[in-house]
């Protein structure tokens, strides 16, 4: 098959793949106690179905999506509600959001649930609604409900290529290669699932060529799957290769539209996690509740692949992994590039959860001397959406966002591969998302000025047009008055006047 | 348990200025080497005056303009300009020439602008300008190639002429010479063809006499950088190009008045210009597409100062006029963004 060769990249990034990649699935323990923001996914928080003191079963549907672009959010494990509060959540700023806490009762009593026998047997939108009724989000770290990328029917958009993306090209993540070397048939029986909804023509299953025992299990299932629609494919390993846009241009050479989505050029692209999880809602009938996390770096005493509830706590997670070491250092969450750092390990871990990374202070740096930028354009030369950063950093620092917004700031995906290869050090992706979030304040305070100045333009309309009104009827009013004889009118008021006045002095004598 | 947080990536960068200066450096040995092997020891009194004079020059800006002095100085940048500023001048030049050069590079044409990452021009070549234009006479007394000398290079000559009063007449005639490009250029304005004129000594099979060996060390250096990906091809390729086009067409239109291309590239400062000064990031274009433009204006430009301009030398004024054409450049080269048309 032809590849292609997005822009840049950092083809020598240290992977560090070896502390992980050989280790097999295990299946963790049920901790004693869930923690579920209702926000894990793109789009609207869930609301609740259950009160403190429910009691609960594995599988059993405890919130539900609000509106169009959200998730409900299943039990892990059966037990108890305890608290329906706000709770840490694994997100960069340390917020605290509404959060459902089951205390488990260690029976782990599962929600009935009926598997499928032939899924080709069920339409589209029966598919479509299983899928979103159990939860599915992408896996892969986005967190966008997978239901509405599969919901083909209701556009008009047609679909050629659906690509799965195995390409786990962040350093340290092993879940991903561990489950297509574990559990590949099923993730292939999960691929045809989408390839008869989306009526697509061809799957194209990507992995890294840094993993070819994991190509080998890849093509053994396809083989034994028969589809000829389907292939594996090994591409270059090349961070951020598994970024979608990259994945895409790589395969098929195709850039998916500025603002636009994979959809636009008929592709849809899907993480293999979450192919796993459509095989286990659709072909199982079993809803999302655990999912594979990768715990490693030098901050854990044995590193793992594990396969854990949902909401578990993170303490809890590296506790199942023996502990900390003494060199504990940064939490991170997600690989070592575009995750981030939490404050606290009570966080639990959610359905985007791929990665716990606790990090020596060897291996995640603490803070860097930033020199000035020499113009030397590698960062240029490194990017994968082919932006300017260096003119970017140059606008984000002096505040000329709009310039920067110009400049296509919104294509930057944040990879830091920029970042990486600055010889001044200069936090370059930090500046990004600050420019970023300015430009969305000051569009967001744009807009509201706008509206302001409408109403108020709209106001002054309105009273210039009462006033106008008023003028009019008391014109008529008068223009009435005059047409009517009005001496008469007067005469016979005066004339009332006088008798109520002569009515008043009778009385009084 | 808490841990502290900052923001990704967490990973540590792969580069730094430093480095890349250790880079050129090396890189420059060649070249260094080369030019003591074929003019003596002149060449090191200019490195050791500007580059000490630089790294002070440096230091006391930084202090004045309260800066950390440590992490600047020793991101090595001002070393390389002292010594590329050093590697430029005549080798016989009076100590005070690269002493008042290295301070023009370092206090007016870069902390003056705001120092590492902000000078508009390239230091270097804003000092040998400002000298070129201000002593002409001490900036053309050149030695001879070693094989040319009627009895060798003697260490104490060469002192003599850097610190003492310079020597007699008799003895400046006997080692000094101009350089291959003046006198080529005074020669074609006395009427004389190029094959005429390059039968004299000081012109060797390539370009000059010795000249040829220095821009080939250059040139081997130069390739080193592009190896260690220190600096990408396209500003010395650029730079090569236009001058080889340039020189190409008025070869083969006039051969009898135009030397030739390959005369240009290994006379002078081509070599050394192309790899280790049109390439200095700070004042070149940045766009790939940019950087090779900025390139090929630079070799063009540097063949008309040689030929039509008042300077045998041209590639110091046209790195300069061309760093001028830089925001233009880049405007007008910005790459296609992913997923734009």
């Amino acid at each position: 098959m032809r590849l292609w060769r997005f822009n840049g990249g950092l083809p020598s990034l240290a992977e560090h793949k070896n502390e992980s990649v050989h280790l097999p699935i295990e299946i963790a323990p049920v901790p004693a106690q869930l923690i579920y923001p209702l926000r894990q996914h793109i789009g609207n928080a869930a609301t609740p179905l259950v009160e403190v003191g429910d009691k609960v079963l594995r599988g059993q549907k405890i919130a539900d999506a609000q509106g169009l672009i959200s998730a409900p959010i299943h039990a892990g494990s059966s037990g108890t509600v305890t608290s329906l509060a706000d709770h840490l959540i694994p997100h960069p700023s340390g917020f605290s959001a509404p959060s459902i806490t089951i205390e488990t009762d260690g029976l782990d009593n599962e929600a009935s649930h009926t598997p499928c026998a032939d899924f080709r047997q069920l339409s589209v939108s029966e598919l479509v609604s299983i899928i979103r009724e159990a939860g599915i989000v992408g896996l892969g770290g986005a967190a966008f409900p997978t239901a509405i990328k599969l919901d083909n029917q209701s556009k008009s958009r047609h679909i050629d290529t659906l690509i799965l993306n195995g390409a786990e090209c962040e350093p340290y993540i092993s879940c991903d290669d561990r489950l297509l070397k574990e559990r590949a048939d099923r993730v292939l029986d999960g691929i045809e699932v989408l390839l008869h909804m989306l009526g697509a023509k061809r799957a194209i299953l990507a992995i890294e060529d840094n993993v070819p025992d994991t190509f080998a299990s890849i093509q053994a299932a396809v083989n034994k799957n028969g589809n000829a629609n389907i292939t594996g494919v090994q591409i270059p390993t090349i961070y951020p290769t598994g970024g979608e846009k990259q994945l895409i241009k790589t395969l098929t050479g195709k850039e998916v539209p500025s603002g636009g989505i994979p959809a636009d050029i008929g592709i849809v692209s899907i993480n293999v996690g979450t192919v796993y999880a459509v095989q286990q809602a659709v072909i199982e009938g079993k809803p999302l509740t655990s999912r594979i996390v990768t715990v490693t770096g030098e901050g854990v005493k044995t590193p793992r692949n594990l396969e854990v509830r949902i909401g578990t706590p993170i303490n809890t997670l590296v506790d199942m992994c023996d502990g900390y070491t003494p060199f504990a250092d940064r939490l991170i969450m997600g690989g070592p590039m575009m995750g981030f750092a939490l404050l606290n390990d009570e966080i639990p871990m959610v359905k985007a959860t791929n990665c716990i990374l606790v990090a020596s202070k060897h291996e995640a740096i603490t803070e860097k001397q930033a020199m000035p930028c020499i113009r030397c354009g590698l960062c240029a030369s490194a990017c994968p959406a082919t932006l300017l950063p260096q003119q970017l950093y140059w606008f984000s620092k002096s505040d000329q966002l709009e310039k920067a917004e110009k400049l296509n700031l919104f294509d930057c995906i944040e990879c830091g591969c920029c970042d990486v290869v600055c010889p001044s050090h200069i936090p370059l992706v930090q500046h990004f998302r600050y420019a970023k979030s300015a430009l969305k304040v000051q569009n967001h305070e744009k807009h509201l000025s706008d509206v302001a100045r409408e109403r108020f333009e709209a106001r002054e309309v309105r009273i210039a047009r009462n006033k106008a009104e008023r003028a009019e009827r008391s014109r008529k009013k008068k223009a009435a008055l005059k047409s009517k004889p009005a001496k008469e009118e007067i005469e016979a008021a005066i004339t009332r006047s006088k008798e109520r006045k002569q009515r008043s002095t009778e009385g009084e004598n | 348990m808490h841990f502290l947080t900052s923001n990704a990536p967490f990973i540590a960068p792969q580069n730094s200025i430093q480095k890349m200066m250790l880079w050129v450096l090396l890189a420059l040995f060649p070249g260094i080497i080369t030019m003591i092997w074929q003019f003596g020891f002149g060449v090191l009194f200019n490195i050791v005056i500007c580059v000490s004079t630089a790294v002070l020059a440096e230091a006391l800006m930084l202090y004045l303009r309260g800066r950390p002095i440590l992490p600047f100085v020793s991101d090595l940048s001002a070393v390389v300009t002292g010594l590329l500023l050093a590697l430029a001048l005549p080798t016989l030049a009076p100590w005070w020439i690269p002493f008042i050069g290295a301070i023009i590079a370092i206090v007016i044409a870069k902390h003056l602008y705001g120092g590492l990452g902000y000078n508009p021009f390239n230091p270097a070549m804003i000092a040998f300008a400002v000298l070129m234009v201000s002593f002409p006479k001490s900036m053309t007394v050149w030695t001879l190639p070693y094989s040319l000398l009627p009895s060798g290079a003697h260490l104490s000559d060469t002192f003599s002429f850097v610190f003492g009063s310079p020597p007699a007449k008799e003895v400046i005639d006997a080692m000094t010479a101009a350089t291959p490009l003046d006198e080529m250029k005074t020669q074609l304005g006395l009427s004389q063809t190029v094959s005429e004129i390059r039968s004299a000594s000081i012109f060797g099979s390539l370009s000059g006499t010795g000249w040829q060996w220095v821009s080939i060390a250059y040139l081997v250096g130069g390739l080193l950088l592009l190896f260690k990906k220190v600096i990408s091809w396209h500003i010395p390729v650029g730079v090569l190009a236009g001058l080889f086009v340039m020189s190409l067409a008025f070869y083969l239109f006039e051969p009898g008045v135009s030397p030739s291309p390959t005369f240009h590239l290994l006379s002078g400062g081509a070599m050394l210009g192309a790899f280790f000064i049109a390439t200095d990031p700070v004042t070149a274009a940045t766009t790939l597409k940019g950087r090779f433009i900025y390139g090929v204006l630079i070799g063009a430009l540097t063949y008309i100062i040689r030929t039509w301009g008042g300077y045998p030398e041209g590639i110091a004024f046209a790195v300069i006029l061309i760093n001028m054409a830089v925001p233009l450049i880049d405007h007008y080269t910005q790459p296609r963004v992913y997923g734009h048309k």
